[in-house]
């Protein structure tokens, strides 16, 4: 084994890169909302700006600090620290404040932290372990269930904390399962149908999507007349959808809570309730949407400036590059992210073990899926559920999760010819 | 040294997982697209968000008196504005305890002008009291998307000259949509001097854009105001009218129906302009404005009806100066040249009547006497003189020369709504008689001022300035300077010549003279003052006579012409005539000595119901 200091020279140069790049780019645009004529020093504590100073400091010597750190720390410790986390999860419970109506706080003096942040790098730590435990080829059944049993568990406790969005994260997780044989194609496809035809049934009488969907089943069926096995399953299948749909209603007047079922209707419907529940939406797709080409430029958003845009340093962020950068700004930003995605996804097929792929996988999820439901929810594509943008937003939490996450990933990556 | 990684069978899962990246960023990044370059709606919007455009209104024009006496003036007043977009979480309650409304005018109102507009401002609540603008003074910031916008409402220093000045009101949906200037809420002049001189009067509107935050708190200038306009006040218009010959003049046409209309001869200055009857203007200002408008209207007095310019009537005898004057200029006639009347004239089957005077007259007597018999022969050896092939080119001969005078048309100098009077052409009889069905004795009336001719009271009077003047007159107008008293308002002091030699006029002048020294007119001379009249009787198919007089004076250097019409009030000579004469005296010597006089008419009443 090469010493411990040459780890600077193993270690993945583009991934850091855009790292730096991307925390650079949020504090800009942190210090972009808060920045006034008589502004402070940056790091001044009383603002965002001077805060997110402090955190991006302390998460740069945690990435160092992982970077020391021997790789059989984590694939040794993986199980402690899941352990550990769901017991965090637990007491936050009982122990945490609440913010946003979400008790995942805990609080110590100015700064507040949420556990849940890190719960996602200790789960993804613990499906990395449990997938390099197996030998065989084929995973058996008992082996997929406690494989979702790891991402269910502390995604119910954070469903406990009503953070709908952290438990959502947990969720995204299925891509690894997908990834690794867990679950198959169908799941996917199947998912994503019943996704579709659930905004569908909201926007349109059930009994035209169930007519509609009759109508293509009978051709498909003519098609088929040949195949009689083939036909009765197309059958079974338009059953159960048409089932599906017809239960969707019930599911929504039922099941969800108003606030929830607020923030869909104003998706789907648009501009209704603006001062309520369609308020955040519509400031939001105003500061983005006003940006134009190239923006309003640094420091002169007028949405961003005059506080039009709540919780605009956090969850809503991205409006601020809109309004200030224009859609050269978001392109570049999605670019970004789809760098380093994509990056994380060669780095984590180079891997020899298992465990590391499984990390990798892992990480790539949670990343992509905040940028989808982040980005998506500022421009109306997807409901406003409050999950930040990594390495953008505000928050000292999310940058020392998704801190962890990447560094101990850069770290197994630059160990990746050491490892079985 | 390459290492080959272990192929599992879920391999190609990655490439799955990297189409699903993939797609959904092109996804975020098409929405943006649609967001940021191709609708520009939200541009709009972010700018409507933080910029308030605030409206500065100037102060309308004051308007003066010749003698520089204030006359129409503006007092400060609030409305509650509502920018509907803005009402946010406010306590309804307390707010409408403060207004004095209920619950449901709140809400029947902020619906109203929510339809209006959700980002522009409507008027909640018209000219509250300066009590409830000081209780809201303290308030309003806690009563987000309202504010107080002063405005102002006309005063008068006297209750006079309403239908001169005429009004202000409300800019309607027609004004508003026809002209991007006013906005609801806006005043507009609707009538009388307010709407003829309405773009000097008002000024020009500025606006300042400010910038607020989320909280609609002031923030500063947008741009450092670089798009700020200036308010411009509106400029003063100093009118020819005479505030005290105006006052007095109303005075005397109390408990009449009628108008008097007096002129500068030597500049067209109208010194005074009555309707009767008439209403105090302060009662078309402020919140009860529609409610008097509509009572105002339906008066059978039609007090909004303005006499002076729009009431049009035969003018009788005072038609005889014109007519003679045409006779002398075509040579019909010359000043000695006399007819004998025997109280009646005769001519194919139609005879006219004449009073009982000395006989025979001449261009002077017949004036003096006002004798028809005189008139109805030289009108129609007007009419049959030689040097026209046909009636029809010597009647528009005619014609032109009466209208001349200022009569059959509009002056369309700066007085609005004026009626242009009636000259027929030679086209209408030809239409009722067909073009050789017509004679000089078919149209016999026209000689003594009936028949088919109209005039208005404005007209009378200025063609008594002409006669005043010895054949020219100034188009009579009522503003003589515009923003300063010496900056002329020239576009309406136009000059016209009148076709008739000035020795004419002398002979006329002197004839008028010796109507108020020793004819019809006797009963209203000035002691002292050497005044020109023409009394006139007014045939009304509709009931009593109405009695009219035009009257100059002094007869060598005219200041003052003037008409009086009294509607069915009788003989000219007995109240249309002392009106004038009292006017006159008030005007040259600014006090009336003949107290009896003066009483007589002020007791007088003539409102019948007959109309
Ligand atoms: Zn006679």
């Amino acid at each position: 084994m090469r010493p411990q200091f040459n780890i600077f020279k193993d270690i993945d140069k583009p991934v850091i890169f855009l790292y730096l790049l991307m925390i650079s780019i949020g504090w800009l645009n942190i210090f972009a909302v808060e920045y006034t004529e008589a502004h402070k020093h940056i790091f001044d504590l009383s603002t965002s700006y001077g805060k997110q100073m402090v955190w991006i400091i302390t998460a740069l010597l945690l990435g160092a600090a992982v970077l020391m750190l021997d790789v059989r720390f984590f694939t040794s410790f993986s199980w402690i620290i899941y352990m550990v986390f769901l017991v965090v999860l637990v007491g936050v419970l009982f122990f945490g404040v609440e913010i946003n109506a979400t008790k995942a706080w805990f609080r110590i003096g100015g700064f507040a932290f949420q556990p849940s942040e890190v719960a996602k790098y200790a789960t993804a730590l613990a499906l990395a372990s449990w997938f390099s435990s197996i030998r065989t080829k084929t995973p058996d059944m008992m082996f997929r269930i406690k494989a979702i049993a790891i991402i269910a568990l502390p995604a119910a406790l954070v469903l406990l904390q009503k953070d709908v969005g952290t438990t959502l994260v947990f969720g995204s997780l299925i891509l690894v399962l997908y990834r690794e044989g867990v679950i198959g194609g169908l799941v996917l496809f199947f998912g994503a149908l019943a996704i579709t035809l659930f905004v569908l049934t909201l926007l349109l009488n059930e009994f035209i999507i169930i007519g509609a969907l009759g109508l293509l089943t009978m051709i498909i069926a003519f098609i088929l007349r040949k195949k009689v096995q083939a036909v009765l399953q197309l059958f079974g299948l338009f059953l159960i959808i048409s089932l599906y749909v017809y239960a969707v209603d019930h599911i929504y007047e039922n099941l969800f809570e108003p606030h929830h079922k607020a923030r869909i209707e104003v998706l789907i419907h648009g501009g209704i309730d603006l001062q309520g529940a369609g308020y955040n939406l519509n400031q939001s797709k105003i500061a983005i949407g006003s940006g134009g080409l190239w923006g309003k430029g640094f420091l002169n958003g007028t949405q961003t400036k005059f506080n039009f845009v709540p919780e605009q340093t956090t969850d809503f962020i991205f409006c601020t590059i809109g309004e200030e950068w224009g859609f050269v700004g978001t392109t570049v930003t999605i670019g970004l992210f789809l760098a380093l995605l994509f990056r994380l996804m060669l780095l984590a097929e180079r891997q020899k073990s298992v465990f590391s792929r499984v990390f990798g996988y892992s990480i790539i999820s949670i990343i992509f899926f905040h940028f989808l439901i982040n980005i998506g929810m500022t421009i109306g594509l997807v409901p406003v559920i409050g999950i930040p943008l990594p390495l953008i937003s505000y928050g000292g939490s999310s940058l020392w999760g998704m801190t962890l996450m990447l560094f101990t990933f850069l770290k197994l990556d630059a160990k990746r010819l050491d490892m079985l | 040294m390459h290492i080959k990684v272990k192929t599992t069978q879920f391999d190609n899962r990655r490439k799955v997982i990297a189409g699903i990246i993939l797609v959904s960023a092109l996804l975020l990044l098409g929405r943006l697209f649609i967001l940021q370059i191709a609708d520009p709606s939200y541009k709009m919007s972010a700018q409507s968000n933080y910029l308030r455009h605030i409206t500065d209104y100037p102060t309308r024009g004051l308007i003066y008196d010749r003698n520089g006496e204030l006359l129409v003036y503006n007092e400060a007043h609030y409305d509650l504005m509502v920018i509907p977009g803005q009402v946010w979480e406010i306590d309804t309650l307390e707010f409408c305890n403060l207004l004095g409304i209920d619950i449901d005018t709140f809400e029947s109102r902020l619906l109203q002008a929510r339809r209006h507009s959700r980002f522009r401002a409507s008027v909640f609540e018209r000219q509250i009291s300066k009590t409830t603008f000081a209780a809201f003074q303290e308030k309003l910031f806690r009563f987000q998307g309202f504010y107080v916008q002063p405005r102002t409402l006309r005063k008068y220093s006297y209750p006079i000259a309403t239908h001169t000045f005429g009004y202000v009101g409300e800019a309607g949906p027609n004004i508003i949509s026809n002209d991007p200037y006013y906005r609801p809420g806006d005043f507009i002049g609707i009538s009388g001097l307010e709407s003829a001189y309405e773009e000097i009067l008002r000024g020009q509107k500025g606006i300042r854009i400010r910038m607020v935050d989320v909280l609609n708190r002031d923030i500063g200038p947008f741009q450092d105001g670089r798009y700020d306009t200036l308010a411009i006040a509106g400029q003063n218009l100093y009118t020819t009218l005479d505030h005290i010959l105006q006052t007095y003049g109303e005075q005397l046409m109390k408990n009449k129906r009628g108008s008097i209309v007096a002129i500068e001869p030597s500049t067209g200055e109208i010194l005074a302009l009555v309707s009767s009857p008439s209403f105090d203007p302060g009662l078309l200002v402020g919140r009860q404005r529609t409610r008097n408008y509509r009572s105002l209207q339906n008066d059978p007095l039609k007090p909004l009806f303005n006499r002076a310019l729009q009431a049009q009537y035969p003018p009788g005898s005072v038609f005889k100066i014109v007519n003679t004057l045409i006779a002398l200029q075509d040579g019909i006639v010359t000043p000695s040249t006399s007819f004998s009347c025997s109280g009646i004239y005769h001519t194919r089957g139609i005879s006219i009547r004449c009073r009982s005077h000395p006989s025979p007259v001449n261009a002077i007597t017949g004036i003096q006497y006002s004798c028809n018999t005189y008139s109805s022969i030289i009108f129609q050896n007007t009419i049959n003189q030689s040097g026209f092939n046909s009636i029809q080119e010597a009647f528009t001969h005619w014609r032109r020369h009466v209208m001349s005078f200022g009569i059959g048309r509009p002056f369309e100098s700066d007085l609005s709504h004026e009626l242009s009077g009636l000259v027929v052409s030679s086209d209408y009889y030809d239409r009722i008689y067909g073009p050789s069905g017509w004679r000089s004795q078919t149209i016999l009336s026209l000689g003594i001022g009936q028949g088919e001719l109209g005039v208005t009271p404005l007209q009378l009077a200025n063609m008594t300035a002409a006669i005043a003047n010895r054949g020219y007159y100034h188009t009579p107008h009522i503003v003589r300077a515009i923003g300063s008293p010496d900056n002329q308002n020239s576009d309406v002091q136009g000059f016209n010549h009148i076709d008739i030699d000035k020795e004419h006029f002398e002979t006329m002048v002197k004839a008028m003279h010796l109507v108020v020294e020793e004819g019809t007119g006797n009963f209203s001379r000035i002691p002292g003052i050497a005044m020109g009249g023409k009394t006139g009787t007014v045939q009304n198919p509709h009931g009593e006579n109405h009695s009219v007089f035009v009257a100059f004076a002094p007869v060598d250097n005219p200041q003052i012409a003037i008409s009086v019409v009294v509607e069915n009030a009788g003989y000219g000579s007995v109240w249309a005539a002392p009106i004038a004469s009292l006017m006159i005296e008030k005007y040259l010597t600014g006090e009336v000595k003949r107290s009896w006089f003066e009483q007589r008419v002020l007791e007088a009443s003539f409102l019948t119901p007959n109309p």
